[in-house]
């Protein structure tokens, strides 16, 4: 998506937001926070060093916007206790490979045998299944609304083909009932959300319109390249100045108001909503998805249960705090000494998009959340 | 996880799509977006086309500009553009 260097045109366009921005919030008593909650997002907004070129009157914090940091250990467990099975193949997108579960990864158990491949696309499962008749291939199916669709997509091809080899492993979550959860804690102290662009091209702008009615937040739906990001934060410093709160679409090209309504039903077709666990944040109520009872002959939950023993080792890892936006990756004891992206202790480490692993590439420079 | 790209719609065979992203052909599902068709821009997402994209408008830009500069607020135009 990198379009190279900027034009002179949006040189000065950049230069005039953020004198823009600092004459609307530059006179508050305290600097006002927005939080991104999507890890293309905080990598894009490091990447660009738009942290750095904000006026000090702007915290941007980073939430639980990465699917792989919220995903629990012991999901990783569970998969390692399937990847052992004989004549078992999982399959799974590449980010997932070196997240630590209670003892062990899937590249770890790559590395000695177990079948592990990763796939591009879910649909590529069925591929595999096809090519292994003999085997059992068990997708693994962690994400948020942009990949929950896919999944239950490949799912129902599944059926159609008359695969019977074909498995999801699901750990699919849900992004606005996490927000939710956030506003409902009393410390949690974000004034406005910059919202995830293609998450909102599923569940489109409507998902969001609680932001302002329930919570009286500002929230802007916003692009992935650095300009448009900022224009997304001037829109929230618009709307802070002014007092108000609504939902402001600045993904035009991509996100309309009832996104894609295709996909949701497929996704309705096949999962259902259930209360599930966070990585570093706990339960949240109806913050999941689970398969439907009529599509259990593909849930290899349901069809090869197991259990495992939980054996983490309790460690220093403020990863629940650092989503919550309470403190900084630099606040805690393991980061950038126990924990670094080669060896991570943390989920938000692990994964190119966590932002203990954005901040470690790129600096944090100034920021120390609440000072 | 949650990139999509924007990709070309080069031809549909049933609901497989073969879609062009700078140059690179592959094939991308139309299951959750059966209304694309050939020549739409759509952004593709883990193998599935998930919406048709138009090209990024340049007049939302210098609208952007014209209202920094004192012209009235350009929220409600796009919001109405939106809906």
């Amino acid at each position: 998506m990198d379009r190279g260097a900027a034009t002179a045109d949006e040189k000065a366009l950049v230069k005039r937001l953020i004198e823009e921005i600092h004459r609307l919030l530059g006179k508050r008593e305290r600097p006002v926070r927005f939080m991104e909650v999507c890890g293309t997002h905080t990598v894009s907004i490091f990447r660009a060093g738009l942290r750095q070129l904000l006026p000090e009157a702007v915290e941007l914090v980073s939430g639980p916007g990465c699917p792989v940091c919220v995903t629990p250990a012991s999901y990783i467990d569970y998969a390692l206790a399937y990847a052992e099975e004989p004549d078992t193949i999982l399959t799974t997108f590449g980010d997932m490979m070196k997240v630590p579960g209670s003892a062990s990864s899937l590249a770890a158990a790559h590395a000695v045998g177990a079948d592990i491949r990763v796939v591009y696309s879910p649909l590529d499962s069925l591929a595999v299944a096809t090519e292994n008749p003999e085997k059992r291939v068990i997708f693994l199916a962690v994400g948020f609304e942009t990949t929950a669709p896919a999944e239950a997509a490949t799912v129902i091809a599944a059926k159609q083909q008359g695969l019977e080899n074909f498995f999801l492993l699901s750990a699919q979550k849900l992004v606005p009932p996490a927000i939710k959860m956030l506003l409902d804690d009393p410390e949690t102290q974000v004034d406005g959300f910059l919202l995830p662009g293609h998450v909102a091209v599923v569940t489109g702008t409507s998902a969001f319109e609680f932001l302002p009615r329930d919570y009286g937040r500002p929230g802007v739906v916003a692009g992935f390249e650095p300009l448009e990001l900022l224009r997304a934060i001037y829109r929230l410093a618009q709307m802070t100045a002014a007092g108000e709160a609504r939902i402001i679409n600045e993904y035009n090209r991509a996100v309309r108001s009832d996104g894609n309504p295709a996909a949701r039903k497929t996704m309705d077709t096949v999962y259902e909503t259930i209360d599930t666990e966070w990585r570093g944040l706990g339960k949240i109520p109806a913050s999941g998805l689970a398969m439907r009872t009529e599509w259990s002959s593909f849930d290899i939950a349901a069809v090869n249960p197991r259990t495992v023993s939980v054996t983490a080792k309790p460690t220093a890892c403020r990863c629940g705090e650092v989503l919550r936006g309470r403190v900084s990756p630099p606040d805690c004891p393991l980061f950038g000494r126990a924990c670094q992206p080669e060896h991570a202790v943390g989920p938000c480490m692990v994964s190119v998009e966590g932002v203990c692993a954005a901040w470690h590439k790129y600096g944090g420079s100034r920021f120390r959340y609440g000072q | 996880m949650c990139l999509a790209v924007p990709a070309k719609v080069i031809e549909i065979h049933d609901e497989l799509a073969t879609v062009e992203v700078r140059g690179v052909r592959r094939p991308a599902s139309l299951m959750l977006l059966p209304e694309a068709k050939e020549g739409d821009y759509v952004l593709v997402h883990a193998g599935f086309a998930m919406q048709i994209v138009t090209p990024e408008d340049v007049s939302e830009m210098e609208a952007l500009w014209a209202e920094m500069n004192g012209a009235p607020r350009t929220v409600e135009s796009l919001e109405k553009r939106d809906g």
